[in-house]
């Protein structure tokens, strides 16, 4: 059976080959993402009540990357219908903020990365526990912008009214005070882990389709001149795995920010 | 023939405007609802399992927004939902055994 690249759709499926082909690429990653969904669910109510965090990310920062994704979505859309309407300028436009939000979202999603695993847990010697963030370390000792609690279970709900309100001021320790030390990473909690695995791999989506899209954006927008029918099925097609990322994150935040 | 061809061109091409207006109201219902979403994460409706189920309401009404007019899955041919149709039978079917292993864990298994 031959499956050429052409424009024509095929008489059997009524689709042009690559919409059938990336149709098939998203169910496979329909199933990719739940599978990682469905970890997350059997971990969150297989946890022990009280042990799963609450507040550990920043709500405005993921709203603000949701509404990115969402104006990225529209960009796409609408390069793709500029060249329907024969309009590569505007194509060029739309799909230029495609990529600028593209970059945006990792760039907040970096921040966020970061800002975990600069926040950290240190538990003393003596029994108290201290959580903050690093401000500098040294071969001698830790400083720390954070507050301390009094049972490790007040971590776990970091929006908690009265947490919220301790005050947060500069502490220092010596490494020789510190029995342990741990950084809001992947290791640090189930939670974190199941986090960084959903939102990692998400990322790696969203780097992925930026990719693509600034190639056709890029040196693949000659195809635009020889064949622009088939240049516009590919704005589409990489439109649909677009449109597939921002569509995961629509369930990521809520189910990680939100509940 | 060229006349007809023009025509056809044409027809296309306000197709598309149509629609463009249609994708800007899916988006500004999108934003609408990411707003929602955000607020009702705030309101306590007393049982956690509501909480739950109104984020994923609201978060699958914006998911079918994208899917049927992003995606425009609400004018696709046959074939994209016979797959689609395998994709959601195999998914459900997913999220029901991971529930169903929840529900029923091996013998030795300690639960809390």
């Amino acid at each position: 059976m031959e499956i050429p690249y052409t424009t024509e759709p095929r008489p059997d499926t009524g689709l042009y080959n690559a919409k059938l082909g990336i149709w098939l690429f998203l169910a496979s990653e329909v199933m990719l993402f739940g599978a990682l969904f469905s970890t997350y669910i059997l971990l969150r109510v297989g946890a022990v009540e009280g042990h799963w965090p609450h507040g550990w990310l920043n709500v405005p920062i993921g709203t603000f990357n949701t509404l990115v994704l969402i104006s990225s979505s529209i960009t796409t859309v609408l390069a793709w219908a500029a060249c329907k309407m024969k309009r590569y300028d505007r194509f060029k436009f739309w799909h230029a903020c495609t990529i600028l939000a593209a970059i945006t979202f990792v760039c907040v999603k970096s921040y966020e990365y970061h800002d975990k695993f600069t926040h950290y847990e240190i538990n003393l010697n003596d029994g108290r526990i201290a959580d903050g963030h690093l401000v500098r370390q040294s071969a001698d000792e830790v400083v720390i912008h954070g507050h301390f609690v009094k049972d490790r279970k007040e971590l776990f709900d970091l929006k908690a009214p009265g947490l919220e309100k301790a005050e947060h001021k500069e502490l220092e320790f010596k490494r020789s005070e510190i029995k342990k030390m741990e950084n809001y990473g992947p290791w640090h909690h189930t939670y974190l882990a199941i986090y960084f695995t959903l939102t990692g791999l998400h990322a790696l989506h969203v780097i992925g389709g930026a990719l693509v899209i600034g190639f056709l954006w890029g040196p693949g927008g000659k195809l635009w001149k020889s064949d622009p029918e088939r240049f516009t099925n590919r704005i589409e097609v990489s439109g649909l795995f677009w449109h597939f990322v921002d569509l995961v994150w629509i369930f990521l935040f809520p189910v990680l920010y939100l509940l | 023939m060229s006349t007809h061809a023009t025509t056809a061109a044409n027809h296309d091409h306000d197709d598309v405007q149509h629609h463009v207006r249609r994708y800007l109201f899916v988006f500004y219902a999108l934003l609408f609802g990411t707003a929602i979403t955000v607020g009702a994460s705030y309101i306590q409706f007393g049982n956690r399992e509501i909480n739950i189920g109104v984020a994923l309401a609201i978060a699958i009404t914006k998911a079918c927004l994208v899917a049927c007019y992003f995606m425009h899955l609400i004018s696709e041919k046959k074939m994209i939902y016979i797959i689609l149709g395998f994709t959601a039978f195999f998914f459900v079917g997913l999220m029901f055994l991971t529930l169903a292993s929840y529900a029923n864990p091996p013998s030795l298994t300690v639960t809390h």
